[in-house]
């Protein structure tokens, strides 16, 4: 595979306040990468260090072997489709994907054949003379789409392009833009704070936080093999728990011992243990390896989530079968349920669940306006 | 509570809101208008004729050995100097309002408010003001020759009245280009710097466009006033050049309240009809 974008040690801050930190990562062609974080991360900074709309402060980015530091934006064979479109609203959707066609000064043939053949890849045909302004969010989005991707870049940038759908709108364009990326052979690096999304469309995924890379990796080890407190938390639910690693394959916590895959840790080494709710099985309370009660039961349809406190320590655990509230239960764990993470900065900070709550979840999605790095506009 | 009870007050509520400026309206928007139709309409005696206005277009005088059609001579000495001084106004205030809104927010309000200033101050004093600068001995002159620089000749030319124009009315052709620009998205310019357009490519193809409507609300509030200037060419132009203000102003004063009321309503008619020309325009190039 080859490498076309490198960046290497970029740093970046605005203001004094560090927002990229010391950036090392290796973009390949024709890779669909995903750039994944809580909003003030730094990934849209990424994005747009890579686009040329802001430079670094130290460190170098890669073209294709070139350092394109000091490249302006519209000298780079990158494009963007940016957070909410930006489509030009005095151009019709014609002109909109035309635009860098005229900026080439290609001749009127070949824009014509270029913009239908684009049109009819986002499925936009007979839209050529509306006006932008008339469309729907989804349409706008195909537009902005097309007019990114008609001068054949090598890499599409897409910043939070979904973010502005609503759901079920979103689960379609998620495929589409997996199987546009696939026709055009496209390198596309996509930005978003939807672990979902992240996990569903990419090759790779970048999980980043606080101007930090945390983990590169596929959607499966992201989720499997989490480096760092951090990452098991942001992607998907973890009970994350203070262990003792007491030998290969045997590690303690919870005051007690459990066999499990992990290997390669100092002896007595203190580590973080990833316990994901759905690897939980339920047992009766006397065949459990731990006993704990039901505090709360959620149904959310596929399943329930119930919170079950084990030595004051609240579990999460995802189970299909109804337990109530105040039940005693016990559980057993498998050991491939079971992941051993070295400490990290992170750890302790997170997968407990004593303060859970639906509700706290939703506070923390940003709002439907809501701009990452504010300082860098 | 159902609904018709409360459409019923809001439309009260409104009623009564707006009364005090229909009634604000009427009387000093209407009324006058009214009144300056009528007396362009009638002879001195109140009976309809339509004298005065094909006078604006028949009066003759002769300049030298020729007959020139006096009003029409001076409608397009007015409007030449009105567009010249137009075009120096937008030529100049584009790129200051461009200036201006791509400037860190702080930095925009003192501009703006450096702007403004000058608008503070009576408009006859800064009128004023440039007569003596301008004067033969005036301010500039003296700077002149201290600088071994020989005098210059201004006062009493056009050059001087256009000044007198582009100086007073500035200020209207930057504010609302500045208010349209103020408001661009920058995603929008990043977009245009994305697809290929260098700086000026974005200026060219994204900026000028979609400020298109600052820039004919501009034009408008620059042409209109000076094309019916009259004080500014009496006091920078000694009164050599004698514009369509001043004919109405010189027969109002010779209490000919119908020809003026001619004058100014023909100059109106033509006016509207140039701003609904220049809307026009900018509304088909919006919607391109």
């Amino acid at each position: 595979m080859k490498k076309i974008i490198e960046l290497k040690n970029i740093s970046k801050s605005f203001d004094g306040e560090k927002v990229l930190d010391n950036i090392c990562l290796d973009i390949y062609d024709n890779e669909f990468i995903t750039l994944l974080g809580p909003s003030g991360c730094g990934k849209t900074t990424t994005l747009r260090i890579i686009g040329g709309f802001e430079t670094p402060d130290t460190g170098d980015v890669f073209f294709m072997g070139d350092r394109i530091n000091d490249l302006p934006a519209h000298k780079r064979n990158v494009n963007t489709v940016f957070q909410r479109y930006a489509l030009f609203p005095h151009l019709n959707v014609y002109e909109n994907i035309a635009f860098p066609l005229r900026e080439k000064k290609e001749k009127r043939d070949v824009i014509d054949q270029k913009v239908r053949e684009v049109l009819d890849l986002v499925a936009l045909k007979g839209f050529e003379k509306r006006s932008v302004t008339s469309l729907s969010g989804g349409q706008q989005q195909r537009v902005a789409i097309a007019r990114a991707i008609i001068n054949r870049p090598k890499v599409l940038l897409l910043d939070e392009p979904l973010a502005a759908l609503d759901l079920k709108l979103r689960k379609d364009m998620q495929q589409e833009l997996k199987n546009l990326q696939k026709a055009t052979g496209i390198t596309f690096i996509f930005v978003t704070h939807d672990q979902e999304e992240a996990l569903s469309m990419s090759d790779t995924v970048v999980v980043m936080s606080e101007g930090r890379i945390q983990q590169i990796g596929t959607p499966v080890d992201i989720y499997n093999e989490p480096q760092n407190a951090f990452v098991a938390d942001f992607i998907g639910e973890s009970n994350i728990l203070d262990g003792l690693m007491l030998a290969d394959r045997l590690v303690a916590f919870s005051g007690q011992k459990f066999p499990c895959l992990d290997s390669g840790f100092d002896k007595r080494e203190p580590v973080d243990v990833v316990i994901r709710p759905e690897d939980v099985d339920i047992v009766p309370e006397d065949k459990g390896m731990l006993k704990g009660v039901v505090t709360s039961v959620t149904f959310l349809g596929v399943h329930y989530e119930i919170i079950v406190d084990i030595d004051g320590f609240k579990w999460m655990i995802q189970t299909t079968d109804f337990v109530d509230v105040d039940e005693h239960i016990g559980i057993y764990l498998e050991p491939d349920a079971i992941h051993v993470m070295k400490k990290s900065e992170y750890s302790g900070l997170y997968g407990d669940y004593s303060s859970f709550s639906n509700e706290f979840d939703e506070l923390e999605l940003p709002p439907e306006d809501w701009k990452e790095d504010e300082s860098a506009e | 509570m159902n609904k018709t009870a409360v459409k019923g007050r809001r439309s009260l509520a409104q009623f009564f809101c707006l009364t005090p400026y229909s009634l604000w309206a009427t009387l000093f928007i209407v009324v006058p208008l009214l009144f300056v139709a009528y007396y362009a309409l009638t002879d001195n005696n109140y009976h309809f004729t339509t004298a005065n206005l094909t006078r604006f277009f028949t009066a003759t005088s002769s300049v030298g050995d020729t007959e020139v059609r006096t009003y029409l001579v001076i409608f397009f000495r007015s409007l030449r100097l009105a567009v010249i001084s137009t075009i120096i106004c937008f030529l100049m205030g584009y790129p200051i309002a461009y200036i201006i809104a791509r400037a860190p927010a702080k930095t925009q309000s003192i501009l703006i408010t450096l702007i403004m200033i000058p608008m503070w101050m009576n408009f006859l004093i800064r009128t004023y003001a440039w007569m003596t600068i301008l004067q033969d001995t005036g301010i500039l002159n003296g700077l002149l020759a201290k600088l071994h620089l020989g005098p210059v000749h201004i006062i009493g030319t056009e050059g001087a009245v256009i000044i007198g124009m582009v100086y007073d009315y500035f200020p209207y052709m930057i504010l609302p280009i500045y208010s349209v620009m103020a408001k661009l998205d920058n995603r929008l310019l990043e977009a245009a710097r994305d697809l290929g357009c260098n700086g000026f490519g974005v200026l060219r193809r994204v900026i000028f466009p979609l400020s298109l409507p600052g820039v004919i609300s501009g034009i408008n509030m620059v042409l209109v006033p000076s094309i019916s200037t009259f004080y500014i060419s009496q006091k920078l132009g000694n009164g050599k050049f004698y514009l369509i203000g001043d004919a109405i102003e010189g027969q109002y004063v010779a209490n000919n309240l119908h020809f003026a009321a001619a004058i100014a309503l023909i100059l109106m008619v033509i006016l509207l009809v140039c701003m609904a020309l220049l809307q026009r325009l900018a509304n088909s190039r919006s919607a391109v």
